[in-house]
Parts: C-alpha cells; sequence; structure tokens
C-alpha cells in the first residue's frame, strides 16, 4: 500500500522527457552512424585498393578505436547520455562500456580492478551471443542438414 | 542506394531500441543482449546475409552484426569440420573486433586517468 503511493509520488516528480524527442535523436544519430559507416567502406574500396569484406573490417576497428579513444578522453559519456540508443546499439556502445568500466576501476589495480572489471557491462552481450549462437547453430545443424 | 540503406537500416534499429528503453523497464544491458539474441536468430537461416547484401556497411554496425557473425562463423566451419566445427568457429569473425576493443581499452585505460 505503502510502496504503491510512493511509487505514484515518485513518478509525479519524475523528470519529464521528451519520448519523441528521444527517438528522433536515436533515429538520426544511429543512421548518422550507419551512413557515415558504409561511406567509409567505400572510401577504403576506392582510396587503399582493400576488397569490400577486408575494408568492413578495418571500419569496425576504426569505429571502435575512436569509441575507445573518445570515451578515455571524457567527452563520449555525455554525447551518449545526450543520443541514448543511437550510439548504444552500434559497436560505438560496445567498446564505450569497456573502456569506461575499465577506466571507473583502474585505481583498484591492473589485475582485481582493470582486469576483472573490463568485461563488467560488455560480458552479458558476449555470453548471450555465444550461447545464442551455439543453441540456434545446433537447430541448424541437426535440422538444416549441413555438414 | 547503399548509403541511403544504410542510414535508414541503422537508424531504424536504434530507433526500436530507444522505443523500448523509453517504454519498458530493461535496461541498456538488457536491450543490446536481446538485440544480439535476435541476430544470431535472424542468421539461423541465413536472413541476415540477405540484409546485409541489400543494405550494405550500415548491416554490420548495430550489435545484431555481432551475434550474426558468431553463428556464420560456426557454420561455416561446421561444414568443413562437422559437430566441434560449432564450437571451433565460433569467434573466427568476431575475432577481430573484441580483440580489438580489450587492447584499445586497456592501452587507453593505461594512459588516460578517469574523470567524472
Amino acid at each position: 500500500m505503502r510502496n504503491t503511493k510512493y511509487d505514484k509520488i515518485c513518478d509525479l516528480h519524475k523528470a519529464k522527457e521528451s519520448r519523441l524527442k528521444n527517438s528522433l535523436l536515436a533515429f538520426i544519430s544511429g543512421g548518422f552512424i550507419g551512413f557515415l559507416g558504409e561511406l567509409m567502406i567505400e572510401a577504403f574500396c576506392m582510396y587503399l585498393n582493400m576488397s569490400r569484406s577486408d575494408s568492413s573490417t578495418l571500419m569496425i576497428v576504426v569505429f571502435i578505436f575512436l569509441a575507445s579513444l573518445f570515451t578515455a578522453l571524457g567527452f563520449f559519456d555525455n554525447l551518449v547520455s545526450y543520443f541514448r540508443c543511437g550510439l548504444i546499439i552500434p559497436i560505438t556502445g560496445f567498446a564505450h562500456s569497456m573502456t569506461s568500466s575499465s577506466l571507473d576501476y583502474k585505481n583498484e589495480g591492473p589485475i582485481y580492478g582493470i582486469g576483472s572489471n573490463m568485461f563488467k557491462l560488455a560480458g552479458s552481450v558476449i555470453i548471450y551471443g555465444v550461447v545464442a549462437a551455439w543453441f540456434f547453430g545446433m537447430i541448424r545443424y541437426l535440422i538444416g542438414g549441413i555438414g | 542506394m547503399y548509403l541511403i540503406n544504410s542510414f535508414l537500416f541503422c537508424g531504424l534499429l536504434c530507433l526500436i531500441a530507444q522505443i523500448i528503453l523509453d517504454n519498458t523497464k530493461l535496461t541498456a544491458g538488457h536491450i543490446t543482449s536481446i538485440f544480439v539474441v535476435i541476430g544470431a536468430f535472424l542468421d539461423t537461416f541465413s536472413i541476415y546475409d540477405k540484409i546485409i547484401k541489400i543494405v550494405g556497411g550500415g548491416a554490420l554496425l548495430p550489435i545484431t552484426s555481432f551475434g550474426h557473425s558468431l553463428i556464420h562463423g560456426a557454420l561455416l566451419k561446421a561444414e568443413s569440420c562437422g559437430f566441434m566445427g560449432i564450437f571451433m568457429g565460433m569467434f573466427d569473425l568476431t575475432a577481430t573486433g573484441i580483440a580489438c576493443a580489450i587492447i584499445f581499452s586497456f592501452l587507453f585505460t593505461l594512459i588516460f586517468k578517469p574523470r567524472n
């Protein structure tokens, strides 16, 4: 009883955010990152004479590098809290979560700080990805008739 | 054409994620995990491969592509090595991304100081 009352009061005083504005920002920033990625692939293909698969790998490396660097420089956190899912869903969010969690625990030492906390947020992505890939791969292997 | 498709596809995924984030109690960690599972599911019957052919680079950037590469590598290896190939080939395609993320985060953590 008391909890529901408390929740109601909490809801009243929460800062209101415009959902439409949030979604629009996420759409535009996420789309811009996708656009930039495709532009980068075509530029690598044209100027460095790489194959399309090589240049897409290089594109992902560049994005991870930039996201880690900007997180370490300190201003990527503000961008993420402004654009939200527009930067969390692309691979930049993965690099951002790893760099920020290892920076946060840096003062606890190299092993128990950086080493054991780097995958604090990104670990769930890898674990559920591997489990899901194994599960669906087994299904495909058993019924799909490969191998 | 790839450029416009990339913009639309990547933006659409971010839009869906933002709508889920705003209207439910799920956090960003839940949503990225769900998206990885969706990506792995879509590639079980090669749907994501077709999306990549249509969209181009924009489909390689969202986190769904991570699940796609995990299962894609596993199935490619399973073709040549049989059952054990699912385990052997799991990280074949994503190895670059994971290794780069670990190395860059480690180096930048050593160089820079945390700030709030």
